[in-house]
């Protein structure tokens, strides 16, 4: 294998960015090819400064490298820019390390961070000068996988991929390289020959790789559809119907993996530190995995259950070691709620009075928990640099969070708020959802109302305060409560921003941002997506559609042209309530979650009824753990002190709004401890 | 203490910004344990002065770097500045090599301001040897070259001909490659001059000829800039000429590193 580096480094004096196709990254690692290892390329099918410092693909990096029968190198989607001229001078899609052609590689392995990126993915199998649809790649050509959340309802891009991995990739990559290495040294594969299939062949390969547990194969599997019966919204509209087996030794049903103990796999041991400002630019050191807050719109809190923390003096010595090795000035503690780990003060005390750091380091926690005592922290770690705080509370009044079970309280939202001020922050961030299911317009513009008692607060402490709510339309997934759910038109959400953008207007110090409802609805399509959304995938991509995250290349014309050339409509496959007996598409893909208790807490949604986060409190029955004999790995079974989003806290009072933060109290007149019902719009409303 | 490293810049590493580079010399120093210095104020940062900012893509093996360490710490007294570059060329990236540190005055004059003109190397292809060195007599005959630049995201028109102060084409036979060689010493007052400005000025001073075999005319005598490696950064005061910090003469053969052939 020849690398491709002279040819590629004649284009990079032309293109932007040229040091994104350079490798060269601290932790990098080159490996020597050998006929007997399987050869990985672990591909990120967004730009570089996106996809460099992902988690996983770095964990996998590493994992592969180690062992005897596998190397792997890297590679991002290149810019638009520099794909022409790769196309112009007849450069294939090449690997960072070695700068070899993708084609060179046995298993090209594409990370599924987001939807939108599924035309990059065909995108670059094309330029790798591979086939694009799976059933037209033959013997000499790699094995094209896929893995990561969305690989959760993989079907959209069945007729492209080969195999998808689902869950904790730590252990299954093991188990494939042994499969390919095998079938790339014409041994006997692991299970022993395939009934029908040509010993050696790629069938036989494919089939083999089927029964590895938590690895899907579309091809072995038949999707069937009906036409929908008279009490459909629809009638006669074809519906899936089945996706069933095609071999005998077929799994009907694929569950995912889960590794038990995430203090066996201290990845990354030598994270990448890029040459150039990537996002995330930091060390980066996973707290636990899973969570269990049940969101009901979070996908990723699903999928990942149980939780699983890693010991503290792992996190200790992989934070101490890592700010040494990189040189880096800032370590992130990450996981879907980090001040939900155990004994997290402890940790980050232990962190910034390490005499290594010199008081230069700062400690950042991602995804910070909405009350005043996770803002203490905050304020702890962030002495060095002190510039926004980022909340989520996802929903504008309480009824809406109980409905999305994001359980937090009105009070802790303006007790954070308040801390954050008192504390020297002057900007705030907050997140939040629309289009959640029994939205109504007072929910919407309950997030005005929320942000600009926030400004209010922020005004006690500073002149300036700037308040930022950034508003994203909802999108229901796969393996969610929420994955019945008829997702808002376009339409719907652009009057809801239109309606906040109103209620926000002339309003000093709050700024309403919001994403484009056309990419959301787009995120839908292929979020929810059977096999038939293939065909409008390659369509936008045959017409140019890649980088479609972008803003600059997204164009909806593109998707509405495809959906109508295949006979397709956003109105069936996005914007439809999907019934309780109504086949999904990834029926036959697990993520540990029982049905029923999908649809039981879908119910509860509706009802506008919390559960508490079950690492504290007694099981649901989700199946998660029991399914796959594993159980929580928590050091503290004992939630926070004065409870913590909904768990060990009164909810009773919920949506009121403790005195102290009603901003316009007549001065002087000490106001009764009466709580009231919401947040107030406005004085006179409160009064009336 | 202030501390003033030379370096070069070789290879794929080239393609990286001067801010990448800054980047990678603050992780490099803080992993070498060095008491830095920290800027005032919310964000503390790592006080490096660098001087003229390297185009990306060209090499260099007279890069600079100023950077100044704690005096109120007591490891700053003890750091042994000899040691520092290999210290340092170990925790920076390939292509970053660092070839001497010394101790300047604490209050010296910056290194924008001190240099004030560059010699560089430069290899173009898709030109012959007899159409370069007769641009390059023209470009030095004319009182004045117009090329129009970006300044500050606007589009600018400036002469480019004060700037040039030698410009010569390199001796040798026509390579396989097709690849032409260029030195050239370029003024960095007021503002310096980038290479591919120069490549637009060679453009400038003549439309391209036809080409040999009557092809179309753009086919030939475009010029593209393959590589550019800037040699040295000199300080001219009073017609003598000094660097900012002279390699040894152990390493004074080191510009023979620039071989533009050398693999990367």
């Amino acid at each position: 294998m020849e690398t491709l580096w002279p040819q590629i480094e004649r284009l990079l004096a032309q293109v932007t960015k040229p040091a994104r196709y350079i490798g060269g990254e601290l932790g990098a690692q080159v490996p020597e090819h050998h006929p007997d290892a399987a050869a990985w390329l672990l591909v990120y099918p967004d730009t570089y400064e996106i996809g460099l410092p992902n988690q996983g693909l770095q964990i996998l990096y590493e994992i592969l490298n180690e062992r005897p029968d596998s190397v792997a190198e890297r590679s991002y989607a290149p810019w638009v820019d520099m794909e022409a001229a790769m196309r112009a001078a007849d450069i294939p899609f090449f690997s960072l390390e070695n700068h070899l052609p993708a084609r060179a590689f046995d298993v090209l392995a594409f990370n599924l961070s987001a939807e939108l990126v599924y035309t990059n993915v065909l995108n670059l199998i094309d330029l790798a000068g591979v086939p694009v649809r799976a059933d037209q790649r033959d013997e000499g050509d790699p094995v094209v996988l896929a893995g990561g959340h969305c690989a959760f309802n993989p079907e959209p891009l069945a007729d492209f991929v080969d195999c998808f991995v689902l869950g904790d990739g730590e252990e299954v990559v093991g188990e494939i390289s042994a499969v390919v290495a095998a079938h790339k040294q014409g041994l006997p594969l692991p299970g022993g020959p395939v009934a029908g299939a040509e010993t050696g062949s790629r069938q036989a390969l494919l089939r083999t790789l089927s029964q590895v547990p938590g690895v899907y194969v579309p091809s072995c599997y038949e999707a069937t559809y009906t036409e929908a019966g008279p009490d459909d919204p629809m009638p006669g509209a074809l519906r899936l119907a089945a996706t069933t087996p095609r071999y005998p030794e077929t799994p009907p049903r694929v569950e995912k993996r889960t590794i038990a103990d995430l203090g066996e796999w201290p990845y990354p041991k030598q994270q990448l530190v890029p040459l150039i400002e990537v996002v995330h630019d930091r060390l980066n050191v996973e707290l636990f995995r899973g969570c269990t807050r049940g969101c009901r719109f979070c996908q990723a809190g699903m999928i990942t259950r149980p939780v699983r923390e890693r010991p503290a003096d792992q996190v200790r010595t992989m934070v101490s070691d890592g700010l040494a090795r990189t040189g880096y000035d800032e370590v992130a503690l990450t996981s879907l709620s980090s001040a939900d780990y155990s004994g997290i003060e402890s940790t980050v005390t232990s962190i910034i009075e390490d005499p290594a750091c010199s008081g230069q380091v700062s400690v950042s926690l991602p995804s910070l928990r909405v009350d005043a005592f996770t803002v203490g922290t905050a304020a702890q770690i962030q002495r060095v640099r002190r510039t926004g705080l980022t909340f989520a509370p996802e929903g504008g009044t309480w009824r809406m969070r109980q409905v999305i079970n994001k359980l937090i309280r009105e009070e802790d939202l303006y007790a954070a708020v308040d801390a954050a001020f008192s504390q020297g922050w002057r900007r705030v961030k907050l997140y939040f959802l629309i289009g959640l299911p029994t939205e109504t317009d007072e929910d919407t513009l309950g997030i005005v109302a929320l942000a600009k008692q926030c400004v209010e607060i922020g005004k006690r402490y500073h002149k300036g305060v700037a308040v930022t709510a950034s508003v994203g339309g909802f999108v229901p997934k796969a393996q969610t409560p929420f994955q019945w759910f008829g997702q808002n038109t376009i339409e719907e959400l652009t009057r809801k921003v239109h309606l906040l953008k109103d209620a926000a207007r002339g309003v000093r110090g709050l700024t309403v941002r919001w994403h484009d409802p056309k990419a959301t609805a787009v995120e839908g399509l292929v979020s929810r997506g059977d096999r038939r959304m293939g065909a409008v995938i390659e369509q936008v991509w045959r017409q140019g559609g890649t980088f479609q995250e972008w803003s600059e290349c997204f164009e909806l014309d593109r998707w509405t042209e495809a959906l109508a050339t295949a006979g397709q409509s956003l109105e069936d496959a996005v914007y439809r309530h999907r019934t309780e007996r109504e086949p999904l598409p990834w029926d036959h893909l697990s993520a540990g979650l029982h049905r029923d208790f999908l649809w039981q807490d879908w119910t509860d949604a509706l009802a506008a009824h919390g559960l508490e986060d079950c690492r504290w409190t007694p099981c649901y029955d989700c199946g998660a753990c029991t399914g796959f004999g594993i159980e929580h790995v928590v050091a503290s079974a004992v939630p926070p002190a004065g409870g913590s989003q909904g768990t060990g806290q009164d909810l009773s009072t919920g949506g009121q709004v403790p005195v102290r933060f009603l901003t316009t109290a007549p001065s002087g007149a000490a106001p009764a401890p009466v709580p009231v019902d919401r947040a107030p719009v406005s004085a006179g409303e409160r009064r009336s | 203490m202030r501390l003033r490293f030379r370096f070069s810049k070789l290879g794929k590493v080239r393609f990286t910004s001067q801010r990448d580079v800054a980047r990678m010399w603050e992780r490099a120093l803080r992993r070498a344990e060095l008491p830095l210095a920290y800027t005032e104020g919310f964000s503390p940062r790592p006080q490096l002065g660098f001087g003229l900012a390297l185009p990306t893509a060209c090499e260099s093996l007279a890069e600079y770097v100023d950077v100044v360490l704690d005096d109120t710490r007591p490891e700053t007294a003890s750091v042994d500045v000899d040691a520092l570059p290999a210290r340092l060329s170990g925790l920076l990236p390939d292509g970053i090599e660092v070839q001497q540190a010394i101790v300047v005055e604490r209050r010296a004059t910056s290194l924008q301001q001190e240099v004030t003109l560059c010699s560089w190397t430069m290899s173009f292809r898709g030109l012959d040897r007899q159409e370069l060195t007769t641009r390059v007599a023209s470009l030095l005959a004319a009182s004045e070259v117009t090329i129009t630049r970006e300044r500050k995201g606007r589009q600018v028109e400036d002469d480019l001909r004060p700037s040039v102060l030698s410009l010569t084409v390199v001796d040798g036979p026509d390579d396989a490659t097709g690849t032409v060689e260029l030195t050239a010493e370029l003024a960095t007052q007021p503002r310096g001059v980038r290479p591919v400005e120069l490549v637009r000025g060679l453009m400038a001073v003549a439309p391209p000829s036809a080409s040999v075999d009557g092809g179309p005319a753009d086919a030939v005598g475009v010029p593209v800039l393959d590589r550019a490696c800037r040699t040295n950064q000199w300080i001219e005061r009073d017609g003598d000429r000094s660097e900012p910090v002279a390699l040894r003469a152990v390493r004074s053969d080191a510009s023979a590193g620039c071989g533009l052939e050398r693999a990367s």
